[in-house]
């Protein structure tokens, strides 16, 4: 591991300051995913900005609405947390369904967001990677590609966002603060997370520098129900193969309103615009989901490993949407 | 680079000083001779290295030592000041829930940690949360759905597996073991 200098600065933009200046400077947060890339040399940074007692690390309600999530508070506070359980039962259930408890009680928010891909040939310094090392090219396009992207994905890159809170967040229209060397702004999910393209380095719209300090969730309209549910190689602590985050209103039968997004299958979290607007106004029947779910996937490319993903996806799509359908009234 | 840090371990103050570099493990391990933690991966997918952090269970091989300046550290041999056994290992030795005890004090500290959340009511995936208040906050019966999905963190690569949720679910339904996270 290549040696680095640690700082604790006094408070965010400080930190900010720190890392703008200086461009081998990352942050520290919770550091489940910073520690283990450090060691396995895929990050090697001069300097540590650690992030500890900087930045808010509770939830609270917004005086014209919404929940403000501090960017410090651990994955298991948050998914315990009453009001996210009340108001966002699929975004608890998210959580809940990421990492182990262990990690789950280290790892932060704003850290959640911004982990990298769990791609084998990304954590395999061995291996050419275009999203380690651009232009060395991409091992998963001939490689093993059970876990590969289906939608968005580019020939540069096939790997896929690897977290299950940013899925239901890209679902519920949340938005992150973000402070930068040129004061704060407010970046959209979707927006944060970007398709590989030709700069598959890039996860993010972030430049350096920036930090996340909070996100902000709208609340939800009356009579929504939201869930979340993970398809994985085992039943516990395994990364997802097709992940479905949904909210469902009805209203007489018909689909009132809709917010649907899908993990393990693109560079970002999927947010399924098609399949909401085919679904808005129309009957809430298996067959109508199911058709729409088809029509999201319709473009997705496949290989021999991971053909399998659409119809999965399809079928996970049509079974959450038809319980919230079909269940009372949360 | 070095840095001069405090930590608190199993109740004594230890002053240190460490290369940044180095993790909460091998700090324990290698600094302060507190062998209990266990190497497994070194990555955050084996949980044989699980401490208790200010009560919280973490993986402390994906903890820098630099950045737990101060903490309150709690490992598996910390858990019985006086040399007993805590109830948590008791249970585990009762119920023949090991083979080669690599994964064991990790396992121990994990299900403590386990204990004292479910008792603060947070959920699992597998909680039921179809309730009138998912968010009142009661203790979670921890049943062996629950244990499985709570400890799924922790490998046993000798399969102790049943065991383990055997020796968990008794000391949850006598309702302790977890006191000792805080």
């Amino acid at each position: 591991m290549r040696p680095f200098a640690y700082s604790r600065p006094r408070d965010a933009a400080a930190a900010v300051a720190e890392v703008s200046a200086d461009p081998e400077a990352c942050y520290l947060a919770g550091g489940t995913n910073l520690v283990d890339h450090l060691r396995l040399g895929i990050t090697r940074p001069g300097l540590l900005v650690d992030l500890r007692d900087l930045l808010d690390d509770g939830v609270e309600e917004m005086p014209g609405g919404g929940l403000r999530i501090g960017a410090a508070t651990p994955n298991s506070d948050l998914a315990a947390h009453p009001l996210v359980r009340r108001r966002h039962p699929m975004l608890s259930a998210a959580l809940l369904s990421g990492a182990s408890g262990q990690l789950r009680n280290a790892a932060s928010t704003g850290g959640n967001l911004l982990q990298r891909t769990r791609c084998a040939y990304f954590r395999d310094t061995a291996a050419p990677c275009n999203k380690r090392e651009p232009g060395t090219g991409c091992s998963a396009l001939e490689g093993h590609g059970r876990h590969n992207a289906v939608l968005g994905a580019s020939r540069h890159c096939v790997a896929v966002h690897p977290s299950d809170m940013a899925v239901a967040l890209t679902a519920l229209d949340a938005r992150v603060r973000v402070l930068g060397p040129g004061g704060e702004r407010v970046v959209p999910l979707p927006g944060l997370h970007r398709l590989p393209g030709d700069e598959p380095h890039r996860d993010t719209v972030l430049e350096h520098g920036d930090l996340i300090t909070a996100v902000e969730l709208p609340d939800p309209p009356r009579g929504r129900r939201s869930a979340y549910r993970k398809v994985r190689d085992r039943a516990s602590y395994a990364f997802a193969l097709v992940s479905v985050a949904a909210a469902l209103e009805v209203a007489d039968g018909r689909v009132r309103g809709v917010r649907l997004a899908l993990g393990g299958l693109a560079h970002a979290p999927w947010r399924a615009r098609r399949a909401e607007e085919a679904l808005t106004g129309a009957p809430a029947t298996a067959d109508a989901f199911r058709e729409a779910a088809r029509a999201e996937l319709a473009d997705a490319r496949t290989g021999p490993d991971n053909a399998f993903k659409p119809a999965l996806a399809v079928a996970t799509v049509t079974a959450v949407l038809r319980d919230l359908a079909a269940r009372g009234d949360r | 680079m070095d840095a001069t840090i405090t930590l608190h371990v199993d109740g004594e103050e230890h002053r240190l000083t460490v290369d940044t570099r180095t993790g909460l493990l091998d700090a324990l391990r290698d600094r302060l001779g507190e062998t209990s933690p266990k190497k497994g991966c070194d990555h955050g997918q084996c949980g044989a290295c699980t401490v208790l952090v200010e009560g919280r269970r973490i993986l402390s091989c994906l903890a820098l030592a630099v950045s737990h300046d101060g903490a309150r550290v709690t490992t598996a041999a910390g858990l019985a000041p006086r040399g007993d056994l805590h109830p948590v290992a008791r249970a585990f030795v009762d119920r023949d829930a090991l083979q080669c005890g690599y994964c064991t004090p990790g396992q121990v500290c994990s299900a403590v940690g386990v204990l004292d959340e479910a008792a603060r009511g947070w959920p699992s995936l597998v909680t039921d949360e179809s309730g009138d208040d998912p968010g009142e906050g009661a203790p979670v019966p921890l049943d062996r759905e629950e244990i499985r999905e709570r400890m799924s963190g922790n490998l046993c690569r000798c399969g102790a597996y049943t065991h383990i949720v055997d020796a968990v679910e008794s000391v949850g339904s006598a309702g302790a073991g977890g006191e000792a996270a805080r």
